[in-house]
């Protein structure tokens, strides 16, 4: 259904006019999203498209090139930190703080890329998620960082142009969203792309291809803790105030779901994915809200449960949701879309 | 000097919680190399259901603790039988976000059900009950621990060298398509083997249940389990032990003498050093991948 005859086809951004017409209408709405909605909802758009940024990052380390991070909170929290701390200590400007903080992040990428060029499988499962809880321990004993304390974090000013409220931030996320999107939709149909995706398919096959190893392996790590670094650095100014419990274990692990949930090695997975999550997310946190439900979940939770741990229903919702996926259709919501597309298109048949 | 023999005792006592906790994974990597992140949470289910058996019903200890561990078997029967063995496409990736999930399922399930804040265990031996053996403190709650974790290895050591059980699970690890053709029932045996680590596991919870109550308290045994079952090879018991020992000892010195703060990560930092050495885990034979 989907064949490519020639490479033009495969790398070119839109098949057809409606494709255009349909992704130009997408970017409008968006654009114009701030002018009908409320405030939360434009917060909850700001929440959902920084998770968008690391699950497409977190994709191309495990969906592309097939290796485990549970340590990517650690890259986020050095983005977060980096851009505040370069932006309150050393008067940095933010144009300059966020991207030197994001690549402070791809060098640490880099480093943990080296080990995990002799690792796989659980090994290198837990040497990421040491990573992780490595860094956000460190960055909670140095004074520089606000210690255990935390660190607030200043108003974003590009030029005159003074960022303080949600709406605005929002116009410069979705800028930074697309563009990202966009370059790591670019980066997977190039060369580069292609030796990710076979040195996950058959890692010994591509080296004897001619593909260097060492340096897509360490690179693949590189830009996606780059990606987690910016989303990291834009995170920074949604919470205004950062401390290092915010960037725990759980948090690498929530990544590392909206990736498998929404579809390995599917950008359109990444998004759906942590649109997902992040909106259960944010529901879940007042679960006793949600009308008809939280009714109740209150009736059961006096009956049988305890009211106080009444919030910790969303580890199950989300724990449920991780071995479905896995159980029924280990391609996530990609594989679903993909399967609704094929009935549709082929439909009376 | 007595402070340095009091923290090697310390070190031993901790160690001994990890080495629990690492046997258990060995025991289900062995078998169907899962790295079961959920393992920690079993534990924590078996804890608090011990915990309910004793201040609700008006039963013995022994039974109590009986009961439990029947309890901790059934629950990783179960959990291999209802989810592990439904996985469509069994990579090492799927099964890590599987037992993820499974993990987040019961620590969300036990904290929504006895609350978030801390339990006191009702256990016949308090977590202060200690003596002193020329001035060095010894807890017997630690004694327990360290001899219940060298019972197990032995056990478990000799059980799977000789037994024709331990056999049959060695056999479904190296080759499941052979295992099956000799007449090993492979699906019987992962059961079996879950059963096994869950009721190791749930060894570990219990005794640390009596030092401390709430549902995270398994999350760093378990991880620092998890590193020292890495660090002794995934497959080797007696390695996993040995390298809990280390990382606890390590880790109680390191605390001591460098750096209180950063007690905690060092063992992660010496599991990431071992790695790069040995990337196989120290006491495992090298692993080469076939293509």
């Amino acid at each position: 259904m989907d064949m490519k005859r020639d490479y033009f086809e495969d790398v070119q951004l839109f098949t057809s006019p409606v494709v255009v017409f349909w992704f130009a209408f997408l970017i409008g709405s968006l654009y114009l999203l701030p002018f009908f909605v409320s405030n939360y909802y434009i917060y909850v758009a700001n929440y959902i498209a920084i998770n968008i940024i690391v699950a497409t990052g977190l994709n191309l380390l495990v969906g592309y090139t097939g290796q485990i991070s549970l340590g990517h909170a650690g890259f986020f929290a050095i983005g977060a930190y980096g851009t505040t701390v370069l932006m309150v200590k050393f008067s940095v400007p933010f144009l300059i703080a966020l991207p030197s903080a994001a690549l402070i992040a791809a060098c640490f990428g880099f480093l943990l890329g080296l080990p995990a060029l002799r690792l796989e499988g659980p090994y290198l499962a837990i040497a990421t998620l040491g990573f992780g809880l490595t860094i956000t321990q460190i960055i909670g004993r140095v004074e520089l960082f606000g210690g255990r304390d935390g660190i607030h974090v200043p108003d974003i000013n590009i030029g005159s142009w003074i960022i303080d409220t949600d709406k605005e931030f929002y116009f410069l996320l979705i800028t930074l969203t697309i563009f990202l999107l966009l370059f790591m939709r670019n980066l997977i149909k190039t060369r580069m792309g292609r030796a990710f995706i076979a040195i996950r398919d058959a890692d010994i096959a591509a080296e004897t291809m001619g593909v260097n190893i060492v340096f897509y392996k360490t690179l693949a790590f590189a830009i996606s803790a780059f990606y987690a670094g910016i989303a990291g650095g834009m995170y920074a100014f949604v919470l205004k105030f950062i401390e290092p419990e915010i960037f725990t274990l759980l948090m690498s692990i929530l990544f590392l779901a909206m990736v498998v949930v929404g579809g390995l090695g599917s950008m359109f997975g990444s998004i759906a994915g942590a649109a997902l999550l992040c909106w259960l997310d944010l529901k879940l946190r007042n679960i006793l809200d949600i009308p008809y439900i939280g009714e109740w979940l209150k009736d059961l939770s006096q009956s049988w449960f305890s009211l106080t741990g009444v919030s910790n229903i969303q580890y199950i919702v989300f724990g449920s949701i991780m071995v479905g996926i896995m159980l029924f259709e280990p391609l996530g919501i990609y594989g679903i879309w993909i399967r609704t597309k094929k009935y549709w298109r082929t439909w009376p048949f | 000097m007595i402070d340095f023999i009091q923290m090697i005792v310390s070190g031993v006592a901790t160690g001994s919680t990890y080495a629990l906790m690492g046997l258990a994974m060995v025991i289900i990597y062995k078998t169907s190399e899962v790295p079961n992140f959920a393992q920690g949470e079993m534990a924590l289910v078996t804890s608090y259901f011990a915990m309910m058996l004793l201040t609700t019903m008006n039963i013995s200890v022994y039974l109590a603790f009986f009961l439990s561990f029947v309890f901790a078997a059934i629950l990783g029967a179960f959990l291999e039988f209802a989810i592990l063995r439904r996985a469509k496409e069994p990579n090492v990736l799927g099964m890590i976000v599987i037992t993820i999930g499974i993990e987040m399922i019961i620590l969300g399930f036990v904290s929504w059900k006895f609350g978030a804040e801390a339990k006191t265990m009702p256990f016949p031996i308090g977590p202060y009950d200690g003596f002193i053996i020329s001035d060095i403190y010894i807890s017997k709650l630690d004694v327990l621990t360290l001899i219940s974790a060298l019972f197990f290895m032995i056990v478990l050591y000799l059980f799977f060298k000789f037994s024709k059980l331990g056999l049959a699970m060695k056999a479904t690890q190296q080759n499941s398509v052979a295992a099956q053709i000799v007449g090993i029932r492979t699906n019987r045996i992962m059961m079996m083997t879950w059963g096994i680590s869950s009721l190791v596991g749930a060894t570990a919870g219990l005794l640390i249940a009596p030092t401390v109550m709430q549902p995270f308290m398994m999350w760093d045994p378990m991880l620092k389990g998890f590193a020292a079952a890495v660090m002794g090879g995934m497959t080797s018991l007696p390695g996993a032990v040995i390298a809990a020992y280390m990382l606890g000892i390590i880790e109680n010195l390191f605390g001591g003498y460098i750096s209180i703060e950063f007690k905690t990560v060092v063992a992660f930092v010496i599991i990431v050093l071992v790695l790069c050495i040995k990337p196989s885990g120290l006491f495992a034979r090298h692993y080469v991948k076939k293509v």
